[in-house]
């Protein structure tokens, strides 16, 4: 059945249990995101560590939306926080680009993505592939603005 | 009006080539999305198409014998739509659709008063379109993005304030407040006929009555009542009325606006250029009598041929079954979706002044997810804000799925959907 090439269980189980929901303190940045088709929307705060290299020392959302967006953030807490910017922000990329595998040839790296290699099927349904991406380009948003403001 | 029969909706369905298509992996095509467009009978095609073929050349221009016959066919398709809904020819003006047609009554507000500030003169008629700081628009918490944000807009250039009608938790027009929300000060009133995501149906012509009594400009936005219910323009109440052809089924890219012709008059045109002027010199130009005024460039002919087959369609059927059909079909959905734990409908939960865009949400399942579900077993339906975001956070929801109904469907699509729904409390461990 096609349904279960979208909703993996391991993305079901994100869903029911989101890890790194709840806005904390302190923080650098906060941005908020909405998925303007669908009023799906997320609010997320980054700290980052001083230094040129810096790490994610924290990352936390809220927000409300489908079991793909909810998820998804949850698992993009699991590949952020906690590691250096740079591994996070190739992390957003490798996301990005798993979201592209539908028209193009992607070769997962697994590393990377950890569970988010379970969203390789929401890819082939267009219209969620923004539900999917909506934490992930908050999170990038959100570090871009705090490095460019260093 | 004639005792309604029911339609033959197995014979209708035959019209519709697009309904014999299967969707994901083989599911037989359950279209329940009519709301957001409806689909194209064969007649709506072939007209497009014969057109093409035999008539095509830029209408109201050019002296030969495809330019005649393309401004008969327009012009032809003019009177037929406008004898669809009770009005003159003269006083119905194509646009692209509705969201167009409604910025061009709020456009022609925001004309007079930069007119008005200018010292220049105004035509007969359109001091009632000129906005003073402090003026009152008046929409409903209800209204479409459509009927909103064009109005928001020409508050935010005017110094207008906007009011808003608010509704009961029935999803019904609070009424109560009208003669406080309705004043001198109103400039000009517009209003949703039937709500695209409550599908409440509203007493457009008590609402009329208000504006009339204060002079203020009246506008109904009629896209979701003129496809699926008689409706004469003239007797609403209403100055202008917009509407779309898309949602009748028509093709996309054509809309109307019918407009009383003292007020067409008074209005300035907001999309100015060829087609739409009387003289023009290299110092200014003086404009069309009204529609022409407002059909500025080589309009859309094709669409509008394809329109008036819908129309002639849906004349055929007759208006009195089409609103008789959705209306038994409304009430059994509605009837479906009360006997389902953990379904709750937002929107009037009875077929009483409702149409057949009936919104629901399911608890702890997200309304993507449902549609996802839904979609699995081949039912199409809208989900999201449906352009009506305000209206949505009015009942505390973000979202909603929405199942709206047309001439093709019948009970056995919403039995479908009631299948699917449950399957998707299932799939979700909400139910089992």
């Amino acid at each position: 059945m096609r349904l279960e090439d979208m909703y993996q269980e391991v993305i079901l189980d994100h869903y029911r249990a989101p890890h790194g929901k709840g806005l904390k303190d302190p923080y650098d940045k906060e941005v908020h995101h909405v998925n303007p088709t669908c009023g799906d929307e997320i609010t997320l705060r980054v700290k980052l560590s001083a230094g040129d290299d810096p790490v994610v020392e924290s990352v936390s959302f809220d927000g409300q939306g489908c079991s793909i967006s909810q998820a998804s953030a949850s698992v993009m807490f699991d590949q952020v926080n906690g590691m250096p910017l740079t591994q996070a922000m190739a992390s957003v990329d490798a996301f990005s680009e798993l979201m592209r595998s539908a028209t193009e040839t992607v070769t997962p790296d697994e590393e990377l993505l950890g569970d988010a290699i379970a969203f390789e099927g929401v890819a082939k349904y267009p219209a969620r592939i923004k539900c999917a991406l909506l934490s992930w380009m908050a999170f990038k948003d959100a570090a871009a603005q705090e490095t460019a403001s260093r | 009006m004639n005792a309604a029969h029911a339609l033959d909706v197995d014979r209708i369905r035959k019209d519709f080539p697009i309904l014999s298509r299967t969707v994901r992996d083989g599911k037989p095509l359950v279209y329940l999305d009519s709301g957001a467009t409806s689909q194209k009978p064969t007649e709506v095609l072939d007209a497009e198409r014969y057109f093409y073929e035999n008539a095509n050349a830029a209408v109201h221009r050019g002296a030969h014998q495809l330019a005649e016959e393309a401004t008969d066919a327009y012009e032809s398709a003019r009177a037929r739509i406008a004898g669809f809904v009770g009005a003159a020819p003269s006083d119905l003006v194509f646009t692209k659709n509705a969201t167009e047609s409604l910025n061009l009554a709020a456009y022609s507000f925001l004309n007079a008063t930069l007119k008005q500030r200018q010292g220049l003169a105004l035509n007969p008629g359109e001091e009632r379109f000129v906005i003073d700081v402090g003026d009152e628009i008046v929409v409903t918490e209800m209204e479409h993005h459509a009927n909103l944000i064009p109005w928001q807009e020409l508050c935010a250039k005017t110094g207008a304030v906007l009011r808003w009608i608010p509704l009961t938790d029935e999803g019904r027009l609070d009424l109560d407040q009208l003669d406080v929300l309705i004043t001198e000060r109103t400039k000009c009133v517009s209003i949703v006929h039937q709500s695209n995501i409550l599908g409440t149906i509203n007493d457009v012509r008590r609402v009329g009555e208000y504006a009339r009594r204060v002079g203020a400009v009246y506008v109904v936005d009629a896209c979701q009542s003129v496809p699926h219910m008689p409706v004469d323009v003239v007797a609403l109440g209403a100055d202008l009325v917009a509407w779309s052809g898309h949602k009748m089924l028509g093709p996309t890219g054509i809309g109307c606006l019918w407009g009383r012709s003292e007020t067409l008059l008074a209005m300035s045109p907001f999309i100015s250029g060829g087609s739409m002027i009387e003289t023009v010199t290299m110092m200014g130009s003086t404009f069309a009598k009204p529609p022409a005024r407002f059909e500025a460039g080589v309009p859309m002919t094709a669409q509008a041929v394809g329109l008036a087959a819908a129309v002639d369609y849906l004349a055929d059927l007759g208006m009195e079954n089409v609103y008789a059909h959705e209306h038994s079909l409304t009430g059994y959905t509605i009837e479906r979706l009360l006997d389902l734990p953990g379904v709750r409908i937002i929107g009037p939960a009875d077929d009483i002044d409702r149409g057949g865009a009936i919104s629901f949400v399911v608890d702890d399942v997200h309304s993507h997810d449902v549609g996802q579900v839904l979609d699995d077993h081949g039912v199409a339906v809208r989900v999201g804000h449906h352009c009506a975001a305000p209206t949505c956070r009015r009942f505390g929801v973000s979202s909603t799925v929405r199942a709206s109904l047309a001439v093709y469907n019948d009970e056995r699509d919403i039995d479908t959907m009631v299948t699917a729904i449950r399957d998707a409390q299932r799939f979700f461990g909400v139910r089992v």
